[in-house]
Order: C-alpha cells, then structure tokens, then sequence
C-alpha cells in the first residue's frame, strides 16, 4: 500500500497520520516530544506504520469467516494490547542496557556495586509486573514509555528504598538519565515477530493452537505487506530544526485549518490549544486559512499552563478537567502568567479554598485568553471547531461552551473530535496529498536517525540482555 | 553598483551584508554630519534636537542651526547593538519596563557618554524643538531632556486631523505659533535673524529631493518591483527624513537614487537586500508600522528568503507624505512648514490611515499587508487591530499580524515572528491558487 506520512512536531506531543492515494486516513501514532525531534518524528511515524498495519490485520481478520476468525475478532483488544505489553518489554530491555551503561561511569561508578543488583531487580520487576499492567484492567496516566515505566520504576525504588537497599534519589536520578538515553535512539520495531509474540500471549495454551496457526499465517501477510512510503509533509512547532526539505514543510496554521476543516466540512473558525500555542484561525468553504492569531511573547493560557498546575497538584493531566467539573463555584484566577498562576493556587488553598474550584478557576483563565484571541483573529463564526491536546479536557471544553454561547449565541455549532490532537498532522497528509497528485511529491532522504541495536532474548524471559 | 561591506553581528561573528552604493553615500553624509556635530562647540555653531515627525529641518539649516534626532539615535544604537545596554542604563534610573524604548535607549545613550552611531560624542543641545505634539511620549521626552541639559524649549502645538483634513484654522494656528513663537526663539538661540529668501532656498531644494523620493516610492508599480518599500525604504527616506532635507547632498543623494532604481527598472532586476538582489517576488506586500531596527537584517532576510518585497510602508511616510501630493513650497515659507507638520502619517486618524493603506494595496497591486505592530509605539500601534479588520473587508486581501519592539532586543523573538510570516505567506499562496486540491 503506497502511503503520504504527515507529521506534526509539537512542543509536548509528536503526532503522525498516514493516508492512502484516496485521501483515506490508515494509520496515526501519537509519541512524546523529546529532546531528540528527529527521533519524535521517527517514532510517531513507526507508531502510525504500526496503527496502519493493525487495520490491515483487523481487515484480514474480517475476511476470516467461521469460529476461528469470530474467537480473534472477540480478543482483538487483548492481541493489540498484548502487542503494546511487547512493545514495553523491548523498552524495558533498552532502558536495562542504558542503566547498565551508566553505571559504568564516573558519576555513577562509586556506587555501582550498591546500585547494580537493586537496579537490575526493579527492572525484572517491572517487566514481571507489566502483563497486569497491559493485559488487566490497570488505569494508566498515559500510554508513553517514559510515563508508564517511570510511574513503574518509581514505585519500585520506592519499595527498595524502604527495605533500605539504597537512596530513593539515587535510583530515580539514574532512571531519568537512562530514559534521555532511550529517548533519544530509535528502536527496531519488527512488526511480525511482535505480534506473533502479542498473539501467544492473548490465545495461551494448547486449546488455542488452531488460531494461533490461522494468526500467523494472517500477520505473516500483514507484515509482509510493503507500506511505502510515497509523501511527506512536516508541520508544527519543530518543523524548521529537522532536516525536510523546504517545500515538504507546511506552516501548522495552515495544517490545523485544514485538517480540522477536513473533519468537520462546516468549519469556519478554528481553536487549536496545544502545548504552548494558542491558534485562533479563520477558514473558507474550502479550509484555506483567510486569518489568524496566536499569542505572543507568552505562553500563559497555553497547554503547558494546565500541565504546571498538574505538577503542582501531583495530578495527571488528564485528571485536571474531570476535577475541575466537581467545582462548586469558579474562583477567579489570572491568567497572564503561568508561574503566577501557580502561586495564587498555592494561596488559593493555603486559604482552604475548595481544589476543585480553583481548577475551575483555572480552566476559566486559560479560555478567556483563548476566547481574546478569538476576538482578534475575527471572531467565532459557525461552524466552530477546538483542536489540540487541550480539547480532551471536558472542563475546559464545558467553558469554552459557555463563552461561546454569552459572546456570540448559542446556534453556534461546536464541534470537538476525539482525534482532535491529529489535526495538525492531517493537514500535513492532505497537503502531501496535493503535492503527490501534482506530481511533486517529497521524500525524505535524510530521514534516518540512529537505531539502538540491542539483543532481544527470543524466550520473551527474564530482562538480561545487552546493547550490542 | 553594489558593495558588499562587513558588519559584525552582536555574536561578534563577520557578516557580509550587500549595500547599494547609494546607501554607501549616506553612510558617509552621516559621518560628515556627525562630524560636523563634533566640532559644532568649537565653531561656534547651535545644536537643536528635534524629532523626525514634523521636523523643521529648513529651518534649522537656513538658521545655520545644526539638527540632531533622537529617534534616529535610538534606532542606530539598536541596529549597532547598543541599544539593550542603553536601555538597561535608563531603567536603572527608574524608567519603567513599558515606556517607549527610543526614549531609554536615548536617555541611557546620554548617560552612558553622548556618543553617537558614528562613534563621535554628541554635543549637548543648545535647543529642544518640539515641532509635533501628535506623539505624546514626545512631549514627555523633552521634559526628560530638559531636566539632562537644562537648555530652552520651543514647542509648537500640531492639532490633530480627527477628520482626515486640514481646515484653514488650523494652518493658520500653526503659522502663528511658528512666527509669533517658534521662530523667535530659533532666532535667540541662533544668534540672528532668519532671511525667509534663504529659507525658501531651502524649501526649494527639499521639494527637488522630494520629486525624485516620490519617484523612487512609486517605482514598486513595477513588477518586479526595483526597491524593498520598508527595509530598504527606511534607507531611502533616510536624508530626508533627518538632518539633510533642504542641502545639496540630498539633492544628489535622491538623484543618484533615482539612477540606481532607474539601472534595476531597465535591467528588470529586484532591489539588493542583505543576502543579495531579490529578483524572483513570489509576494507584494504593504506593511504598516514601524520596523524592528535589533534584528533588522534578520527580519528583512525573513521576507526575502520567503521572496517577498515590500512594495509600499507607512512607516516610510512619518516623515512626510509626499506621494499624496505634499511638497515643501518655496513660495509659502510658513505656510507650508505648517502643512508639513500637520499632515504627518501619525497625526492622522484612524479612518485616513485605512483609506491610506487601502490606496496603497490597491495602487501597488498587493498580495497582502502585514503589520509589525509596537506595544510601546502609541501613535502608531493604537487601532491597528481595527485597520486591518477592515482593510480584510475592504480589499478582500488578508492581512498579517506580528508584535515586536522599536529597539529593545528582549521584545524580538524571532521564531515566533518567523513563524507568523511563514504561516502568513502560505496563507497568501494558498489564496492566490485558489483553494487546495481536490481531495476526497
């Protein structure tokens, strides 16, 4: 299948979508932003391939009539989440090896002997704790590497700090430097092997083998199946810093316009909140840009706004929305500064007032500023469509909704997607589309960050391998 | 034609930067004239600070009065990279993060020594003329100064043109205020008596500079257009918008100009900008307000490197807006310095100024207008949110927004302005080829 790649590099979150020749979208990933954007980029688009190749696996199925095609249809979120749990466990390996790596250092190497074993205990830990983690009904804060085994690897130096095997900090410093480390390196991703390892896990045991043999003859086709790659259009945040060629680079204004206007045809005013933009655009019948606004000098009002007042709750990001619906009253808060706004909360609280109502408060602020912009870049006209990663809070989305209907009416549709953080990243598809059917379609060359190569253990055992 | 001088960055790094060898002669017109400043003490000559906005330039040289002007000062020291130290130096002495940073940049200029762009001391001044009110800071400015220097004020009072117009009352006012007050004290100052035939001289030589500006204004009807309307015009209008309207050199400089712009029309070429000539437009632009003098090249090379030319500013008309039909009269001395302080770009209201732009996009045949908009610049930022909502309606070409500052380099962020352009320009594409491709 011949596919255009749209990448949408974000200050928080790095978003892909594939579609094919039609304009069809078949896959999208979703990774965090790193210090590495090459290695973002790079991920984001492995975790489209992968989302492309399951919609392939999931029309293979479908084509399976009888018994068997019915018992994996019934358990296609076990296989998908056991392939996230092999997914993790590779991870885990990578993050063994670099934690052994830095033992070998200077900073690290006095308390190597202390550090080593324990290290190497939360680590199998971990991987022995992370079936019950993908496979059980566990609530995860996020579905990033660097947050799930963080939240893991931190739990665990928790316990061997209390058994008095070594110092808490020492043990979460060395995971924060080992989790840089894996950040920064793109790993292999052999789609095949993967999930015929995912697949054992969902149907274990004999009783099984028949679909297990029906599935490897599946994923075998699945993946041997070429995706190639025809187009590329990066936008966003980071896009000047990677090495695309000038004209595979779009401005996310345009791509938010147009991806949102894409979704929902009707659109003529676009929000987009992410990370530390705040776009106010204006579009056409066709989704061409004809206005916009973001702010300037400051990223108060921004995603980052609501992601600090998390850190100083100790709350997940997705938790501040359905707290905030809790409030009672909504307690006035600025919001011409995110530090600032941080300390009122902190008063706020010392003051005893409720929690819930100063995130209620808070949510208020960041709107109002959205809501100012919206006013500058020509106002909110019908139908209007908020995007990016702040649109999945329900608080937030529940003011907007109020402002939109005390400023400008309440027949003002407001439209709000689930896959609203793709946006961006569709856009850039569909202009990759438009540069594939003009016949002047970009590739990327350069496109080839470094591979971490390690040696997996094909047992799927204990984590004991070694970087090569 | 061209000269390709090096300049060093704040980075300390050489950069080659391409110059018009009219720019070249300026370049030695200032250092002539800051020279002459030097020595202006000793020669016993008068030194009068006066702002560009209605300056009374004839005046001063039929005088034999010689000018200096604290904004360019400012917006020197900015490009030079002098400025944040500047400005530092008059916040020391408690002068507020939100005031106008031409004004810090001058008073930390005077703090730091009086040294000027050129590297010369600035004599003290022997007179503050205040020749336009329509900027308040000005006013504010000179109150400041007078407390440095301790020297006379002449103020004339400029009244606004609410309506776009000038009655004959409010000439008339002016020219009273010029004979009855402000000339009078010049001529204390001075020393002697002003002859109006060496004023008219003059004039006349400023209305002769002015045909050939004119021309060189109006030349980016061409396609591609011969000049860069903003970045290079600021180079254009700079003798006479400064200290040289009314002498011979700014009758040669605009007529070697003029054959400069005239050697690009004929050989069909783009104006020079700092990375070399920009012959391939790809966008005609209109931009309002003033420019970011910190990172000017930078800002410059952003448009360019996107192949877009300015073909018309506003900013290039504070000094005086002689496309529109003004030119100084020798024949009506008074008459006309009042004229020229009246119809200032700023001193006009807001409805003019959209009327203004609206001309200019449409006469220049503008894919766009972009504002660069200055939080501290009163007289130009207040409104120009309102302007470009209704030139967006009136011309049906989009307009493009940007904040930065006049020349205090912490209120420059380059990828966010690049940013904005960037997505600006791609937006106008996408206008101009009619919508995106068909896409299911």
């Amino acid at each position: 299948m011949k596919v255009i790649v749209g990448i949408d590099l974000g200050s928080t979150t790095t978003k892909a979508i594939l579609l094919d020749e039609q304009g069809r979208i078949v896959g999208r990933g979703i990774t965090n932003s790193r210090s590495n954007y090459h290695v973002a980029c790079a991920v984001a688009r492995e975790e489209a391939l992968t989302a492309a190749r399951f919609s392939m696996l999931q029309r293979a199925i479908d084509r399976h009539i009888g018994p068997v095609g019915d018992a994996i249809r019934d358990h296609s979120d076990q296989l998908m989440a056991a392939f996230r749990l092999e997914l993790y466990r590779r991870e885990l390996v990578v993050l063994n090896a670099h934690i052994l790596q830095l033992l070998d250092r200077v900073l690290y190497r006095a308390h190597k002997a202390e550090l080593e074993g324990v290290a190497q205990t939360i680590i199998d830990n971990m991987a022995e704790k992370a079936p019950a983690l993908f496979l059980g009904n566990a609530n995860r804060r996020s579905d990033f590497f660097r947050d799930i085994a963080g939240a893991a690897f931190a739990a665990e130096a928790e316990q061997a700090a209390a058994d008095g095997l070594v110092h808490f900090d020492r043990l979460v410093g060395l995971f924060d430097r080992a989790i840089l480390d894996v950040e920064t390196t793109v790993q292999e991703r052999p789609f095949g092997a993967l999930l015929e390892a995912a697949a054992v896990r969902a149907f274990p045991g004999v009783e099984h083998a028949q679909t297990i043999a029906v599935l490897r003859d599946i994923i075998a086709d699945v993946a041997a199946e070429e995706l190639d790659e025809i187009a590329f259009v990066g936008t966003g945040y980071g896009r000047q810093t990677l090495p695309f060629p000038k004209a595979a680079v779009r401005s996310e204004i345009l791509c938010h316009g147009r991806g949102a206007h894409r979704v929902f045809n009707g659109t003529r005013t676009v929000l987009d909140i992410g990370g530390q933009d705040t776009k106010a655009i204006q579009v056409d019948e066709n989704g061409v840009v004809t206005s916009f606004q973001m702010n300037d000098r400051c990223a108060a009002g921004c995603g980052r706004y609501l992601g600090y007042i998390a850190d100083e709750l100790s709350l997940g990001l997705h938790e501040l929305g359905p707290l905030a619906l809790q409030a009672e009253k909504v307690i006035r808060v600025n919001s011409t500064c995110t530090v600032f706004a941080g300390a009122e909360l902190r008063e706020r609280l010392a003051l005893g007032q409720k929690r819930e109502d100063v995130l209620a408060g808070l949510h208020r602020a960041i709107m109002l500023r959205a809501m100012s912009l919206l006013a500058r870049s020509g106002g909110i006209r019908d139908e209007f469509t908020f995007t990016g990663g702040v649109c999945k809070n329900p608080m937030a989305t529940k003011i907007l909704r109020g402002l939109v209907d005390d400023n400008y009416g309440t027949e003002i549709t407001l439209n709000i997607h689930p896959d609203s953080i793709y946006m961006g990243a569709l856009g850039a598809a569909l202009f990759g589309l438009d540069d594939v059917r003009a016949g002047r379609p970009n590739l990327l060359p350069a496109f080839a960050p470094p591979v971490t190569n390690v040696k997996f253990d094909p047992c799927g055992g204990c984590i004991t391998e070694t970087m090569v | 034609m061209t000269a390709t001088p090096s300049t060093k960055a704040a980075t300390g790094a050489e950069i080659k930067v391409h110059k018009d060898r009219s720019q070249l002669r300026q370049k030695r017109m200032i250092g002539d004239h800051f020279d002459a400043l030097s020595r202006a003490k000793e020669e016993g000559r008068k030194v009068v600070y006066t702002f560009v906005p209605g300056n009374l330039c004839e005046l001063i040289g039929a005088l034999d009065m010689l000018a200096v002007l604290p904004e360019i000062n400012a917006l020197q020291s900015g490009m030079r990279g002098r400025s944040g130290g500047y400005i530092g130096e008059a916040e020391k002495s408690g002068h507020s993060e939100d005031v106008c940073t031409y004004v810090k940049c001058d008073i930390g200029m005077k703090k730091s020594g009086n040294v000027g762009p050129t590297g010369v001391e600035i004599p003290p001044p022997d007179l503050l003329l205040l020749s336009y009110t329509g900027c308040f800071t000005f006013l504010k400015w000179f109150e400041l100064l007078k407390q440095e220097y301790d020297c006379p004020i002449a103020m004339l009072h400029v009244p606004y043109q609410p309506d776009g117009k000038v009655t004959p009352a409010m000439r008339e006012y002016v020219v009273n205020q010029l004979r009855d007050k402000v000339i009078p004290k010049m001529e204390e100052v001075a020393g002697k008596k002003l002859d109006l035939d060496v004023l008219s001289e003059w004039l006349g030589r400023s209305a002769e500079a002015e045909d050939d500006l004119v021309w060189v204004w109006e030349s980016a009807r061409h396609t591609p257009s011969p000049i860069d309307g903003y970045f290079g015009g600021v180079y254009y209008i700079g003798p006479i918008f400064t200290s040289f309207r009314g002498t011979e050199d700014a009758v040669n400089y605009y007529r070697e100009l003029r054959e400069e712009v005239q050697q690009r029309i004929d050989a069909n070429q783009g104006p020079q900008t700092p990375d070399g000539r920009l012959d391939d437009q790809k966008f005609r632009l209109v931009v309002e307000g003033p420019p970011n003098w910190t990172s000017f090249n930078d800002f410059w090379r952003m448009f360019a490197n996107e192949g877009a030319v300015v073909v018309s500013s506003t900013y290039t008309r504070v000094g005086g807006l002689y496309d529109q039909g003004f030119r100084h009269d020798p024949g009506d001395p008074l008459g006309t310095l009042a004229d020229y302080c009246l119809g200032c770009y700023t001193n006009l209201g807001l409805p003019s100024r959209v009327d203004l732009l609206e001309k200019y996009i449409k006469d220049y045949n503008a894919d766009g207008f972009f504002i660069n908009s200055v939080k501290s610049c009163n007289s130009f930022s207040a409104g120009q949110l309102l302007m470009l909502r209704q030139l967006e309606e009136r011309t049906g070409v989009p307009g493009g927004f940007v904040e930065s500052d006049l020349v205090d380099p912490r209120y420059f962020s380059k990828s966010n302005i690049e940013n904005r352009l960037q997505s600006y320009l791609q937006m106008l594409q996408a206008k101009k080829a009619g919508g995106f491709g068909a896409v299911a």
